[in-house]
């Protein structure tokens, strides 16, 4: 369980970080903190070998330090700078970390999916056992692509994983403005793939959950939808005034937050409180270290600007 | 013994499933020999897990096929009309032209996007279309838009041997014409145009099916004493300017020919580019010959008088020829 909190505390604490210097102006673009939605992250990623692909979106820092990319590394590319994992190209909606299976990250809402079927499907071909595993929010389920790939992955029987972040507000919107089902994990059901919906704000009970999942995809029996019901304490973006929301749904944050649930757990469970401390503080301190050495870091060269677009040798340099 | 476009295609195809393990055949009843023929019987020579049907869902077989090639395999998806591609747009804009770019040369996407195009039959608007230029738009997209049987058999196979991602663009009005197979075959070079008919007056660019068309043209220009160089551009992303440009310094004299619509068409970046870096080297301005601003007509008549054929390249060759004085 200091394993876990550890990981939560490292989001939280790299996000509050995220948030600050982009008040401060030092992050360029638009940021989107997944603050509150860690234990999605953290339950799953445990189950994962660097080989195994995993595919997110723009609310996934989290997905990516939870697959073991570098703290210094993830936070260089999302200030821009060169020694950032995509050396400032990508920023934070497009991380990479190919050593690592971080595969990608899509800013278009559920453009990731058919990519991590892509991904299965090759795994499935060169008789690999790895698994591939793309979070996505309850928002994505809107899109038509959502659906074409979970047809495909069932027909296909793809070693992926699902995983549905429910926080039940897409950008600004509630779920109730988006559909009459309220369960993403009823998506399913037509294409017969076993599917679960569990408490995703309790990381014991998604690590649990996705460990059933991961288990059975490697097993060889096809995918799996795993709908994690989840709360996002942060606006849609760095700077959202949150107007959509009530005082009263803010203050009720606090008991849904994964990392006090998970300290009242292992308080309960005999964990002194100064172990708990000192995790907490580790993490915390891991984090400032490696972002002050990420700010330290140098800026891409101008120069570099058309590095990169092609990888054959021929059309290396190509103006159009 | 003459094959037909859609035969020596079919062999380009078997001869990289041999060859290469990682190439796989994705796309709606390619199994089954797709819509037009060309996959027919690849399925039982190489197995239905290497050339696999899937489900009419552009979207996601764009993404799959995506996806996959980031992890070791080489698909060659099968989009049925260039006109379905607009389904295909998030991923093939979003995703597979900027991999190798937003993860700072981490990954690459190898994977040929063979789709047909262009007008012939009463397809009607939305069967007949030429979108290209749209493609060549895209940073990181490779677009290839092959002339005939042979040029499309050595094409394919430098597509499927790329890093990049590649629209490959085939003309159904090319689909049943004839060439000999011969015994070896040298594979062109992506991103090199070629000279398909030498001549000093007038440079004469096309693509595609309007290649036949051109030197159709070329012939009759030649038969009232203009010499026309006709080049085959082969790739439109990149192109190659190199190409083009020893041609214009040989004839000072430019005509673009292409079927997709004139407005902001391939013609339009070539004329530009010959504009900014050869102005010195023109003797007249350079000239376009491409579809009118209408949408692909059903009716054979209406067709056939909105479609820019050889009558057109005749008449705008003998203008531009006109006001050279």
């Amino acid at each position: 369980m200091t394993g876990l909190l550890g990981a939560l505390c490292r989001i939280r604490q790299f996000e509050l970080q995220v948030q600050r210097l982009a008040a401060a102006g030092e992050v360029p673009g638009f940021p989107h903190l997944s603050t509150g939605q860690e234990a999605v992250a953290v339950g799953v990623c445990a189950h994962l070998e660097p080989d195994d692909k995993l595919f997110t979106g723009h609310r996934g820092h989290g997905h990516v330090l939870a697959k073991g990319s570098d703290i210094e590394a993830t936070f260089a590319e999302i200030i821009g700078r060169d020694t950032g994992l995509c050396r400032g190209r990508g920023g934070s909606m497009h991380l990479v970390d190919a050593e690592r299976g971080v595969l990608g990250a899509t800013g278009v809402v559920a453009g990731n999916l058919p990519l991590a079927a892509g991904a299965a499907w090759a795994a499935q071909a060169l008789g690999s056992s790895n698994v591939s595993v793309v979070f996505f929010g309850d928002g994505a389920t809107g899109a038509g692509v959502f659906h074409e790939t979970l047809n495909l992955a069932a027909l296909w029987k793809l070693p992926i994983l699902f995983v549905c972040e429910n926080n039940g507000v897409a950008e600004f919107t509630t779920r109730e403005e988006h559909s009459n089902v309220s369960k993403v994990s009823a998506f399913a059901a037509p294409y017969a793939m076993p599917t679960k919906t569990i408490d995703g704000n309790d990381v014991l009970v998604v690590h649990a959950a996705a460990g059933d999942a991961i288990a059975a995809i490697r097993r060889g029996e096809g995918p799996y939808l795993l709908e994690c019901m989840t709360y996002r304490m942060a606006g849609h973006f760095v700077g959202d005034a949150q107007q959509y929301r009530s005082k009263e749904e803010i203050a009720a944050m606090r008991e849904k937050d994964p990392i006090e649930r998970l300290k009242r757990n292992m308080l309960a469970q005999g964990v002194a409180q100064s172990e708990i401390d000192a995790t907490v503080e580790r993490a915390k301190q891991d984090v400032l270290e490696a972002v002050e050495r990420a700010r330290a870091a140098g800026r891409p060269a101008p120069s570099t600007v058309g590095e990169y677009v092609y990888k054959s040798a021929s059309l290396d340099g190509i103006s159009g | 013994m003459t094959q037909t476009f859609i035969e020596i295609l079919r062999r380009a195809l078997d001869e990289e499933l041999a060859r290469d393990k990682a190439v796989h055949l994705l796309g709606e009843d390619v199994a089954a020999g797709g819509a037009f023929g060309v996959t027919r019987g690849l399925a039982q020579k190489h197995g239905e897990t290497r050339v696999r049907n899937t489900p009419i869902s552009e979207a996601a077989i764009t993404g799959m096929a995506t996806g996959a090639a980031l992890c070791g395999l080489r698909p060659v998806l099968e989009i049925m009309f260039i006109d379905f591609a607009t389904l295909s747009l998030d991923c093939l804009v979003n995703q597979s032209a900027k991999y190798r770019y937003m993860s700072g040369g981490q990954l690459s996407v190898p994977m040929v996007v063979r789709t047909q195009a262009g007008a012939a039959g009463g397809a009607a608007a939305q069967h007949s279309q030429s979108l290209e230029a749209w493609f060549i738009h895209v940073p990181g997209l490779i677009v290839v838009a092959p002339s005939s049987p042979l040029e499309a058999y050595g094409l394919l196979k430098s597509a499927i041997r790329m890093e990049d991602p590649v629209l490959f663009i085939e003309h159904k009005r090319l689909y049943t014409m004839r060439q000999e197979m011969p015994a070896t075959v040298e594979l062109p070079p992506i991103g090199r145009a070629r000279v398909a008919r030498a001549g000093d007056d007038l440079t004469l660019i096309a693509y595609s099916a309007m290649v036949p068309t051109a030197l159709e043209a070329a012939e009759e220009l030649a038969r009232s004493g203009v010499s026309v160089e006709v080049l085959d551009l082969r790739t439109l992303l990149p192109l190659d300017m190199e190409t083009i440009a020893a041609s214009v310094s040989k004839t000072h004299r430019v005509l673009i020919a292409h079927e997709a619509v004139q407005n902001g068409g391939v013609g339009a970046e070539i004329a530009a580019r010959i504009g900014s870096e050869l102005f010195d080297e023109l003797d007249a301005p350079v000239t376009r010959v491409g579809c009118p601003f209408v949408p692909i007509p059903f009716a054979p008549e209406l067709e056939h008088a909105l479609l820019p054929g050889r009558e057109n390249i005749v008449r705008a060759a003998r203008e531009l020829l006109g006001t050279q004085g």
